[in-house]
């Protein structure tokens, strides 16, 4: 309790995640803009959306029950907890010990079952459809999530985020397994996080929108905050990421300068993803829906192959 | 000299017949150079039987009892098949099946398949072995679709496909032969030569041999014909021209087993048990039960024959892997007589198919009528296959038989089954064919008589008695095999 | 370079063959079909080099050129020359669907893995890991074989399964003697070129590449 900078570092965390995101996901927009020859909005816009939702009043249907009240607030919370034990800036953080990357994925699930529970609480058909496709698409994301994940762990020996970030950032390079487990958890992120191929965010098409139409019936500050817990995730995942497969720059040990650096070196990091995925997104095309499969089937492949090949290469 | 000759002889045949395969003269032409390389194998069979074994300067190329006999028999069978396609190939000529640019394949390739047969068998360099075992697959498969009926496309592409999936396994196992044998014999050329590595193979790492072992016999298992993995053989042996299922079911399987089993000596001294032997006595004896029961099925007349061919390649490959003195001279015995057999049988097939029009069992019929020569042969072939007495098979069978009595005796009991219904499936199908009522679309055609006698006499006289520099060839092959 | 980064180099290399063997059996498009076998051989081609180099052993220089000149060049060029003069159907269908089939061909791998495990302990080469991943490239190529049903697929994974068969060469013994590579070469260009007769063969009889119209050759049942 002597060094109070962990403990601020750790808030100082969640609280940059809480307000940076929007800034992330209004940046990916401006650049796909770009791409598409649109001037776009500016990267601020989703702070107007959001604030615009909160002022409104939020509308819920007469026969919602209190999942469906509930589930934002739920959602909410638990991203920024996500947030506040991902190692951002820092390693040595005081919630470290529960920094573990399943722990992690229980979380993630956890706010995915009850956005799917509102999904149907309500009893409108896009509800339930949307809910049936994101648990099909979870059915094969997470435990090619957790194949991915993994493969870093037998790399570094732990499943505990600090200890995996630590090991790497001590230098592993180019190993084969760790190229494959990369791949793999882009993959993944991108089906976790509903981007093209396997779910359009800017769509409300009926036929293809998964995500979108689990949460056509929330409204004002409901809404507000799933859209908001959403771009958080993007963010998370982006950091998560880079913690797995990047974390050069972030600090060793909590302390001034260098955390100012790792800051410094995580936003560069961050506006390459979000410049990034744009890019990659313009190049693909949606998936039909039950080629989602073989898409999250190729993730999972990649992530065994790491493994595979961590045993058969490297030992 | 004899060695070079023999080697050379189809090469320099086939250039002349790629560019006149067609005209009057290539089918003499085609036999002369047959009968070039037999004499040169004779001529190299009483340098072996003078002088033992053979080993040119370099060790490229080995020559022992074992593979001079098959050397010898390979080059008489593809002299008497070039005798026996003339007449048959006029015939699909004049018929238009195939025309003159076809000609010219069948002819060049025809030579250039028995030199990749003959190369295979006088090398002594096991990956020179693969890669002649590949060219001998690759000369053949375009004359199974020579006639570019949609099933002798389908059996060829078949052929070409199954048959490269089992030779890449062999060359995995050359692959981890010349992994083993580097470690003892240093890297070079010269590692993989059969006799250094069976002159080393008590030093070679047994772990990597039986291993390798199991890809060589999966690999040239395939060429053998053994079940599981004899799917191609039967379409393969039927869709393509006679004279060519005459030397695929007469010379190529006993090529790929001499393969098989010159790996097995080489496992046999590294292991120092017999555990190759029961892998191969296992695969021979499922390839007998299923191929005697398939016999049943057949309404194609070469495609019961290729069964049957099967049917003996399995019992061959049970007697190499059953081991000891007794049925290793047995299954060498059978390899010639089977070889001499089953060729002389495709050659009455090919014609009794011309005479009347068709491959179908059940519309040929009366053979004996329309040509004595061929009814008679074609009976006589199938009870010499089958292995009645006096003929050479029996012999040979008999033999193996006794042998397994000996070593193996809850195994004789499904060697007696296979055979048995082997012998009713075949007598079954063959007795109305040559006896029955000729039908009005039997024609006459030329036949050649020669080749069908000639084998027919020798698997005859090979039953009757054994002449003492074949038995002491059979001998020496023996006292090479360790088990 | 350093022995274990130029190891590491290998690993990655021969882990991007795998994951290209992995590639052929999932893909359905021809032509994306004949990339993708091309790349498999330039990473063959560079690790042969690569192994070459680590190892000074001169001749695998020239396996590696011959490689780069025949799997990346040559026979690539012919058959996409061939399939643009056959118009080919651009799909191919799979017998088994994708999924499964990958999931098959993990199981190769790991099949692979224990088979090749307790050969590997012999071997002191730098490339001796690569062994287990070599068997599995020839396994891969084997599958597609069975689970393809078109005469170009078919053919690929032939290929592919070549390129195992002198991955395995290469990280078992640094290759085989020359004569026999040499060898090897001519006869899967001879094969290459047969190939390509029976496209037109196949073409001509069924007018289609899909083999799932072969389906003459039976057995009867019963008389």
């Amino acid at each position: 309790m002597n060094d109070p900078l962990p403990y601020v570092l750790t808030i100082v965390q969640a609280a940059a995640l809480l307000l940076l995101a929007p800034f992330m996901v209004g940046w990916v927009r401006l650049v796909k803009a770009r791409l598409q020859n649109r001037r776009g909005a500016g990267p601020l816009q989703p702070y107007r959306d959001i604030r615009k939702l909160f002022a409104k009043e939020a509308v819920v249907a007469a026969n919602a029950s209190w999942i469906f009240r509930f589930t934002p607030y739920l959602v909410f919370g638990v991203t920024v907890l996500a947030g506040a034990i991902v190692p951002i800036l820092a390693v040595d953080l005081p919630l470290a010990p529960v920094a573990d990357v399943i722990a992690l994925v229980a979380i993630f699930a956890l706010a995915r079952f009850f956005i799917a529970l509102a999904g149907l609480d309500v009893g409108t058909a896009f509800g339930g459809m949307g809910s049936s496709r994101e648990m099909t698409i979870a059915s094969l994301a997470e435990p090619a999530m957790l194949m991915a994940i993994f493969a870093t762990s037998l790399i570094t020996h732990s499943t505990s985020l600090s200890t995996i970030v630590a090991e790497i950032h001590k230098g592993v390079l180019l190993k084969p397994s760790f190229a494959f487990a990369l791949i793999a958890f882009v993959l993944i992120a991108l089906a976790e996080n509903g981007r093209i191929p396997v779910d359009n965010p800017a769509t409300h098409l009926e036929l293809t929108m998964i995500h979108e139409a689990m949460i056509l019936e929330y409204s004002g500050r409901h809404l507000a905050m799933i859209e908001w817990a959403g771009m958080m995730k993007l963010m998370l995942f982006s950091l998560l990421g880079i913690a797995l497969f990047a974390p050069w720059g972030i600090a060793g040990t909590p302390g001034g300068g260098s955390v100012v650096l790792a800051f410094g070196v995580m936003a560069a990091k961050l506006l390459a993803i979000a410049t990034g995925l744009p890019v990659l997104e313009m190049g693909l095309a949606k998936l039909r829906f039950f080629r989602v499969s073989e898409f999250l089937g190729v993730a999972f492949l990649l992530a065994t192959l790491a493994i595979l090949s961590h045993f058969i290469l490297e030992r | 000299m004899m060695l070079a000759g023999l080697l050379i002889a189809p090469v320099v045949t086939a250039v002349p017949l790629a560019f006149y395969g067609h005209r009057r003269f290539a089918p003499a032409v085609n036999i002369a150079g047959s009968a070039a390389a037999f004499l040169f194998s004779v001529g190299l069979a009483w340098q072996v039987f003078e002088q033992g074994p053979v080993r040119t300067e370099g060790g490229s190329f080995f020559v022992d009892a074992f593979n001079v006999f098959l050397a010898v028999l390979t080059a008489f069978v593809s002299m008497t098949t070039a005798a026996f396609s003339r007449p048959y190939m006029a015939h699909e000529f004049k018929q238009g099946r195939v025309g003159p640019r076809r000609m010219r394949l069948y002819h060049a390739m025809f030579q250039l398949f028995i030199f990749a047969m003959l190369l295979a068998l006088l090398t002594n360099n096991m990956g020179i072995l693969w890669i002649a075992m590949e060219l001998a697959t690759l000369a053949t498969v375009l004359l199974v679709s020579l006639y570019r009926t949609p099933e002798s496309v389908e059996a060829a592409w078949k052929y070409f496909i199954l048959c490269g999936v089992g030779i890449a396994q062999a060359l995995f196992g050359t692959t981890l032969l010349y992994f083993a044998a580097e470690r003892v014999l240093g890297e070079g050329g010269t590692t993989l030569h059969w006799t250094n590595l069976n002159a080393a193979a008590p030093s070679l790492e047994p772990t990597i041999l039986s291993l390798a072992f199991v890809f060589f016999l999966a690999g040239y298992g395939t060429k053998v014909g053994l079940a599981p993995l004899h799917n191609w053989l039967p379409d393969a042996h039927s869709e393509g021209p006679t004279p060519i299922s005459a030397v695929l079911s007469g010379l190529l399987l006993n090529v790929a087993l001499y393969a098989v089993v010159r790996c097995k000596v080489l496992v046999d001294g590294a292991t120092g048990t017999n555990r190759a032997g029961q892998l191969m006595m296992a695969l021979g004896l499922l390839s007998l039960v299923v191929a005697a029961f398939a016999l049943f099925l057949q309404r194609d007349v070469k495609r019961m024959f290729s069964y049957s061919s099967i049917e003996h390649m399995g019992i061959m490959a049970f007697a190499f892997g059953l081991g000891g003195k007794l049925a290793t001279f047995a299954a060498l015995l059978h390899m010639l007589v089977h070889s001499l057999v089953k060729s002389s049988i495709f050659f009455t097939v090919g014609h009794a198919s011309h005479m009347h029009g068709t491959q179908q069992m059940d519309r040929i019929q009366g053979i004996v009528r329309g040509n004595p020569l061929v009814g008679w042969g074609l009976i006589v072939g199938v009870m010499a296959v089958a292995g009645l007495p006096p003929f050479g098979v029996f012999v040979s069978e008999f033999l193996i038989l006794t042998a397994t009595m000996r070593e193996a005796p809850f195994l004789a009991p499904i060697l007696l089954l296979g055979l048995a219904v082997a012998f009713a499936g075949l007598l079954r199908k063959v007795q109305p064919m040559v006896f029955g009522v000729p039908p009005a679309h039997q024609v006459p055609v030329r036949a050649a008589h020669v080749p069908v006698l000639l084998h027919l006499a020798l698997a005859l006289v090979l039953g009757l008695f054994i002449p003492s520099f074949l038995s002491q060839w059979f001998e020496t092959a023996v006292s090479m095999m360790r088990w | 370079m350093s022995p274990v980064f130029l190891a590491q180099v290998i690993d990655l290399l021969s882990a991007l063959v795998l994951l290209l063997g992995f590639g052929l059996l999932a893909q359905r498009r021809i032509y994306a079909l004949l990339h993708l076998f091309a790349w498999q051989g330039l990473f063959l081609a560079a690790n042969t080099a690569i192994v070459a180099y680590g190892a000074g052993v001169r001749h695998l220089y020239f396996s590696a050129l011959m490689t780069l000149a025949m799997k990346v060049a040559l026979i690539p060029y012919i058959l996409h020359v061939l399939i643009r003069r056959m118009k080919i159907e651009r799909d191919v269908e799979t017998m088994v669907n994708v999924p499964l089939t990958l999931l098959i061909g993990i199981a190769l791998v790991v099949l692979s893995y224990n088979v090749m495990s307790p050969i590997q302990e012999f071997s002191t080469l730098m490339t001796r890991s690569t062994l287990a991943i070599a068997l599995a490239t020839v396994m891969l190529g084997l599958l597609m074989m069975i689970t393809r049903r078109h005469a170009v697929a078919q053919v690929i994974g032939f290929l592919a399964m070549e390129n195992g068969l002198f991955f395995a060469a290469t990280s078992a013994t640094y290759g085989m003697p020359m004569v026999v590579e040499l060898g090897v070469a001519l006869d899967i260009l001879i094969a290459a070129l047969i190939f390509g007769v029976f496209f037109f063969q196949i073409r001509t009889t069924f007018e289609s590449l899909d083999l799932s119209k072969m389906a003459r050759l039976k057995e009867d049942v019963g008389e």
